[in-house]
């Protein structure tokens, strides 16, 4: 059972779900996109992709998965968010547009856009701590960042004196997009996670 | 900070091929709405779009005004930067590239190199390379769309016919990408040479979309797209979002049409929700038969 791999959704009402699902099928995962509640229920973990924080957020709340999205986040299920799926993943945004909501899990306050417009996306080298073999290659595309973190989660990496990767328990997040390169060593990290919770679960 | 975090030392290098064209990546299964003012991109945030197109007069309207169409006004397009979180973007005129260079400054995130406004070079479009924004551009075929990437457009959309509110154009200019990137599949490459010289396409791309199955870059539709039922047929014949100009504002109910076709852009392939988007939502833009329209007002036949 537990050498089986293991079925990790994307959430897939916007944004680049393509990216993650190849990510995830190259680092032994099971990858399908998800959608609806039902299609929630059959997946060890579940990615956030990038997209429009906004655009995701009002679709998961007009097609009921917003609820059992927070229940399975609330309950342990794995899940990592980047970029907007960072913001979703945020107990509390800066900046939110009217009616604008979060699944939370993570305790942290993120700002949207922070890093500026299109115009200022770059690339840049990432150390994560917890990633072996030298820093990851960081795609930033209008993304957050982290402006502060509670206590019980973890800084995995920092740019420019921002946070731009935690992780609290099962819960992973990055400002950038580790899908947009050939690198797969966080999507690998996070199959990782899944891994170990489905084998504690089954204790 | 623990000291094992070292803050990368080198320089971010910013409008790179992989920012530029990751951006698109993220607009995916999103509709782009047209918008002339800042209430209208307010009104289209809050329906779900992704992103908005800042212009001063719809394609519609650009139809029926005539006479030559062009950027839009700093004051409005910054207007419309001021009234929303999600990108905007903007279009310049096809070779224009000095509008292209007042778009960037202005901090639009993308730019469309559009034959909805009068060209204003008839042989060349705009080195897009040059720009740290990034570029989308319309076609019509494989070639042409092969041709604006290798002037390095980080997004295509099918033109289709704007301002018409009638897919057909589309329809046939998508078909028309899908069908010649099959036929490329199915090629040794003994015959990729013969490919890339008949559509006029550099060998490199040509080999690429070989390969890859698909365009390097994201595929829009674009043109003539009106309700939840067009974005959908849109997305179902492989488009991996929908630009929406005149349909909306020219609908109506504007908000309630917004928030249906994004709804049925996400679903596209489930006819039940297609259906309830598609209840109630007032009148349609009306519309115009794209057979009865005199070569002359083709916007597609712009661009080469």
């Amino acid at each position: 059972m537990s050498n089986e791999a293991p079925v990790i959704g994307v959430l897939a009402l916007q944004g680049d779900v393509r990216e993650h699902l190849i990510a995830l099928a190259a680092a032994d995962a099971v990858a399908r996109p998800v959608r609806r509640p039902e299609e929630l229920a059959e997946v060890d973990g579940l990615v956030l992709p990038g997209g429009e924080s906004t655009t995701i957020s009002k679709l998961a709340v007009l097609f009921g998965v917003m609820e059992p999205l927070r229940a399975r986040v609330r309950n342990g299920m794995p899940v990592y968010g980047t970029c907007a799926g960072m913001i979703m993943l945020a107990d509390k945004i800066l900046d939110p547009r009217s009616g604008q909501e979060t699944i939370g899990g993570i305790d942290m306050i993120v700002r949207r856009n922070a890093f500026g417009r299109q115009n200022e996306s770059f690339e840049a080298a990432v150390a994560i701590e917890g990633v072996e073999g030298g820093p990851v290659e960081g795609v930033f595309i209008r993304a957050p960042w982290v402006e502060s973190v509670g206590a019980r989660t973890e800084v995995l990496a920092e740019h420019d004196g921002h946070i731009v990767a935690v992780r609290q328990g099962n819960a992973l997040a990055t400002s950038f997009h580790p899908e947009l390169t050939g690198d797969h060593r966080v999507h690998s990290l996070f199959v990782d996670m899944v891994r170990a919770n489905r084998a504690a679960e089954s204790l | 900070m623990s000291t094992t975090l070292p803050n990368s030392a080198q320089t971010p290098e910013t409008g790179t091929a992989r920012v530029k064209r990751g951006m698109a990546e993220q607009l995916k299964g999103g509709v782009i709405m047209d918008v002339v003012t800042p209430e209208q991109a307010k009104i289209a945030e809050d329906a779900g779009a992704v992103a908005v197109m800042a212009l001063e007069r719809v394609p519609a309207d650009i139809r029926k005004d005539g006479g030559v169409a062009r950027m839009s006004d700093p004051d409005m397009i910054e207007g419309i930067i001021d009234a929303v979180s999600i990108p905007v973007m903007a279009k310049s005129r096809i070779g224009h590239f000095v509008e292209a260079q007042v778009l960037q400054s202005l901090g639009v995130d993308y730019i469309d190199e559009s034959e909805v406004l009068t060209p204003a070079d008839e042989v060349n479009h705009s080195d897009k390379w040059a720009f740290t924004t990034p570029f989308v551009c319309g076609a019509t075929n494989l070639g042409e769309a092969l041709r604006r990437i290798a002037e390095g457009a980080a997004m295509i959309r099918s033109k289709g016919e704007a301002g018409t509110g009638n897919v057909v154009e589309a329809v046939r200019h998508l078909r028309q990408i899908k069908n010649e990137i099959a036929r490329l599949r199915g090629y040794d490459n003994n015959e990729l040479y013969a490919a890339a010289k008949e559509l006029r396409a550099p060998y490199e791309l040509v080999k690429e979309v070989a390969e890859l199955g698909k365009l390097p870059v994201v595929l829009f539709s674009a043109g003539g797209v009106a309700t939840p039922a067009d974005a959908a047929l849109m997305r179902q014949l492989g488009a991996e979002g929908v630009f929406v100009g005149s349909g909306i504002f020219k609908s109506g109910d504007p908000a309630k049409r917004a928030a249906a076709i994004v709804k049925a852009t996400t679903f596209y392939d489930d006819p039940k929700i297609i259906a309830d988007a598609s209840r109630n939502l007032g009148e349609a833009m009306v519309g115009i038969n794209c057979d009865t329209l005199p070569e002359a007002e083709r916007y597609a036949n712009r661009g080469w």
